[in-house]
């Protein structure tokens, strides 16, 4: 059984429908990537499934329906990575890292998890009270995955990690991610317009065109596929 | 200097109430962007509320004080939660609106049932004073900053080292990056609501104990006031606030004191807006506010 | 320009103007004086609509200016025998004039900050009317010459309200107007669009102060007597839910904000002793504070039902009687 089930979703924004029936599926332990251009619904995706947005269709996770509220999904374990990476600014990053725990009650736990993400992370500890949104955007984006692993979550969405950020630092974003993935099997899905480097990262993905499923297979096969490569592989 | 000191201390306690209430409004404006219009009828109403707790049902003044609080609490998140929140959707305005709905609603209401004549609230520390050499410290401004300091320490305490603090002030930065992490957003803004009104209703009470008899109408000027402590401190800014209110406090009083011609009673409201006005003219953000580069 | 919407507010324009022409043959005097009111405060209304309902910037000084008009008004008159007619294009000038000047310390002001430093202005100028009593008849006020029937209250305030009303959508209808609703979506994208900021928003407030002159020398007329007091803050909140209630951005709307603020206090009680009976009533309704209370819930209900106001209700039954023609 996949660990997530999206079955003819549809979602929208006031009047206007961005996903028009999308079906997916991740099981545990992989990492799964959706694709396509702007405004494919890829975004929109994720926030149906974390609950941001109002939405028609079958979500299951771990064979039950998932609630229809961010905080609901939070506390089954979805833990969603949004654009721009959702730093809470005006707080420092110890701050930030704190809230990523905050759905937990295991604090002997919370703390060795504090420990071993600021000792692959050491500026994290050194730079703990500085505010987060004077970091860097690649620095927001470790803090941001940092605290996701602080909430432990049975799946990670991440909506464009790579965006605004240096080649040289996406590329050590994804080398984490993977890590995280075969070390501690973290189940990811991520929204990436640089399908270069998601196809890279994932086993599978879905390639998304105005708010509906164009393509799916793995990842290996959608980079060999004439028209992604044309398309979005830019060879 | 003699009256100098004693003036700087009655300052002191009125500056006290009025930086309560500003940080109310400072609190309810972080969390929700909304200007409570309602805040010092709130505030009334909760003395309202002692009040007859001490004189209908023979409580004494702590007991009275200290249920108050949590009754005003619940009252403050109440609001938030029926009237506030539905409303959010329709704009800053109408919410603005709703809360000078509120100030006429609980102003009436208050009329109705206890009657608008005057009433009498007093603190064990009321009219007291305490002799320094030729100097007499009124004991109740003492109290009043005390009480005021003692509350605003523990509300920072509670922001700054709790659980819940913390989520409050993810809840103000950023409400979906908050929900996200699982933050029952909505429910921290109501309780943020509820914990201004602990701080209106401390206000109102010392307000009622410093002004000897009070009526429904008793916080509509120290309300002013407050707007202008919260303004000149920041809208954004706590520690303005507080501040803000304590110099308030003292300017006005040290005015009245040494200028009794220009500066009547009557004229006091007007110079502390006027020099409010002039704060913002050079600090548009108020004097501790973030100063938001807009060179349009 | 002649859109389906431009009809629209033509029709329930002239619909309007056709009850306020008849209504007097319906009422008696003194509520045709009452009327005459509701007329005094639709000019102020329609000045604040003006400034915060096009411009969108929240102002809670108008009835601040509404006592320079009074005043200009009741001093000419009284004390310089001029006709109260004449005076009231010099009232609202100088009401104008000092909203104009408010404008400049304004300008650096946005949003919560600017609404509550207009907090200051009917301060500021009720405590100036009371200081200067030789010129102003300080807190006691002072009382105008001539004495007017309801129905000359209303024959005389009426047909200025109407002009002022037109004269504000004439205002509105060019440049003026976008740039106001320009202001009023982002200042930024104002000036990005040529928008020169300073002069429009000082003639916001000018403009704005004017109509509350105007109707502030016709209140005075109206009501024979200035006091300070009557100009507070009070009145300017009770003018901003005027417009709130009307609807904001509707020009139209200012008539159902002008008669709600006018009416429903004055029918609060018996509109409690009305709701009280099924419950046997309980609390008295002429007790103090029961109409406030009633007032204020009123208000409420309004925002909850009809959060864009009148006009925004009026809207909504148009548009469900013709849809498929509706284009915005």
């Amino acid at each position: 059984m996949p660990l997530l089930k999206l079955t003819d979703v549809r979602a929208r924004y006031g009047q206007v429908a961005a996903v028009h029936g999308i079906s997916l599926t991740v099981d545990d332990g992989e990492i799964v990537s959706l694709l396509g251009a702007n405004g494919a619904g890829k975004t929109t995706t994720l926030r149906a499934i974390s609950g941001m947005v109002a939405t028609e269709g079958s979500l299951a996770f771990d064979g039950k329906p998932l609630p229809r509220k961010a905080e609901g999904t939070a506390r089954r374990g979805i833990t969603h990575v949004p654009e721009g990476r959702g730093i809470l600014g005006e707080l420092t990053v110890w701050e930030n890292l704190k809230m990523g725990a905050y759905l937990r009650r295991d604090r002997k736990a919370v703390a060795s998890d504090l420990d071993e993400v600021t000792s692959e992370l050491p500026w994290l500890r050194a730079r703990r009270d500085q505010q987060a949104g004077t970091l860097s955007g690649g620095e927001q984006q470790m803090l941001a995955l940092a605290r996701a692993r602080l909430a432990r979550p049975r799946l990670l969405l991440l909506d464009e990690p790579s965006l605004g950020l240096a080649p040289i630092i996406v590329e050590q974003f994804f080398a984490l991610v993977r890590r995280l993935n075969e070390e501690q099997g973290l189940t990811v899905l991520v929204v990436e317009q640089n399908a270069n480097a998601a196809l890279e990262l994932s086993s599978r993905a879905y390639l998304l065109e105005v708010g509906r499923v164009a393509l799916e297979g793995a990842s290996a096969d959608l980079r060999e596929h004439e028209g992604v490569r044309k398309s979005y592989l830019g060879y | 200097m003699a009256q100098f000191v004693q003036q700087v201390v009655a300052g002191l306690g009125d500056g006290a109430i009025y930086a309560s209430l500003a940080l109310a409004l400072v609190l309810i404006y972080r969390a929700t962007h909304v200007i409570n219009f309602a805040q010092g009828e709130m505030g009334m109403v909760s003395t309202y509320i002692a009040y007859a707790l001490i004189a209908h049902h023979g409580w004494s003044y702590w007991p009275a004080f200290v249920f108050t609080l949590g009754v005003s609490f619940l009252g403050g998140f109440a609001i938030h939660e029926t009237v506030i929140r539905p409303l959010h959707r329709a704009g800053e305005l109408t919410v603005v609106m709703a809360t000078i709905a509120l100030l006429v609603i609980l102003n009436g209401l208050v009329s109705w049932i206890w009657q608008p004549d005057e009433k009498i609230l007093l603190s064990p520390l009321a009219g007291g004073t305490w002799s320094i050499g030729s100097v007499a410290i009124p004991q109740q401004s003492v109290y009043d900053l005390i009480v005021v300091l003692v509350c605003v320490t523990l509300l920072w305490l509670l922001f700054r080292y709790t659980k819940l603090g913390l989520a409050l002030r993810a809840s103000a930065v950023d409400p979906s990056a908050s929900r996200l992490l699982g933050v029952r957003v909505p429910w921290m803004l109501s309780i943020g609501w509820g914990f201004a009104a602990i701080l209106s209703a401390v206000a109102g009470m010392l307000a009622a104990s410093a002004q000897f008899i009070f009526t429904p109408g008793f916080m509509q000027v120290t309300i002013i006031y407050a707007f202008a402590a919260a303004i000149l401190g920041g809208l954004e800014s706590p520690v303005g606030a507080v501040v803000g209110g304590l110099t308030l406090g003292v300017t006005i009083n040290l005015l009245g004191t040494y200028f009794p011609g220009q500066i009547s009673p009557d004229m006091r409201l007007p110079v502390a807006l006027a020099l409010l006005l002039l704060v913002l003219v050079f600090r548009p953000a108020g004097l501790l506010g973030r100063t938001v580069v807009r060179r349009v | 320009m002649i859109t389906r919407r431009f009809v629209a507010g033509l029709v329930a324009t002239l619909v309007a103007a056709a009850v306020i022409l008849v209504l007097p043959l319906f009422l008696s005097d003194t509520h045709e004086y009452r009327f005459a009111f509701v007329a005094t405060f639709f000019i102020a209304a329609l000045g604040l609509q003006i400034l915060t309902g096009y411009a969108g910037l929240i102002s809670l000084g108008q009835s601040g200016f509404m006592l320079i008009g009074a005043y200009t008004t009741t001093i000419l008159s009284v004390d310089h025998g001029w006709h109260e007619l004449a005076t009231i294009p010099l009232a609202g000038l100088l009401a104008g004039i000092a909203g104009f000047l408010f404008g400049f310390p304004a300008l650096r002001l946005r949003g919560a900050y600017l609404a509550l430093a207009t907090f200051a202005i009917p301060i500021a100028v009720i405590a100036l009317a009371k200081k200067y009593s030789d010129f102003t008849g300080g807190g006691g006020g002072k009382n105008l010459t001539r004495v007017l029937t309801g129905h000359e209250a209303y024959v005389l305030t009426w047909p200025i309200a109407g002009l002022m009303f037109v004269l504000a959508w004439l205002l509105l209808l060019g440049k003026l107007g976008r740039s106001f609703r320009t202001i009023r979506e982002s200042e930024i994208a104002a000036v990005s669009s040529g928008v020169n900021l300073t002069v429009t928003k000082t003639l916001a407030f000018g403009i704005s102060a004017f109509f509350a002159g105007v109707g502030g020398s016709l209140y005075a007329i109206v009501i024979g007597f200035v006091n300070p007091d009557t100009f507070s803050i009070n009145l300017s909140l009770l003018l901003l839910i005027g417009v709130v209630v009307g609807g904001l951005g509707s020009l139209v709307g200012v008539v159902f904000g002008a008669l709600f603020i006018e009416y429903v206090p004055l029918y609060a009680p018996d509109i409690l002793s009305w709701a009280e009976k099924p419950f046997g009533s309980p609390l008295d309704p002429q007790r103090a504070g029961a109409g406030a209370a009633v007032y204020g819930f009123s208000l409420l209900l309004v925002l909850f039902l009809a959060p864009y106001g009148v006009a925004g209700l009026l809207r909504r039954a148009y548009k469900s009687l013709a849809p498929s023609s509706y284009t915005h």
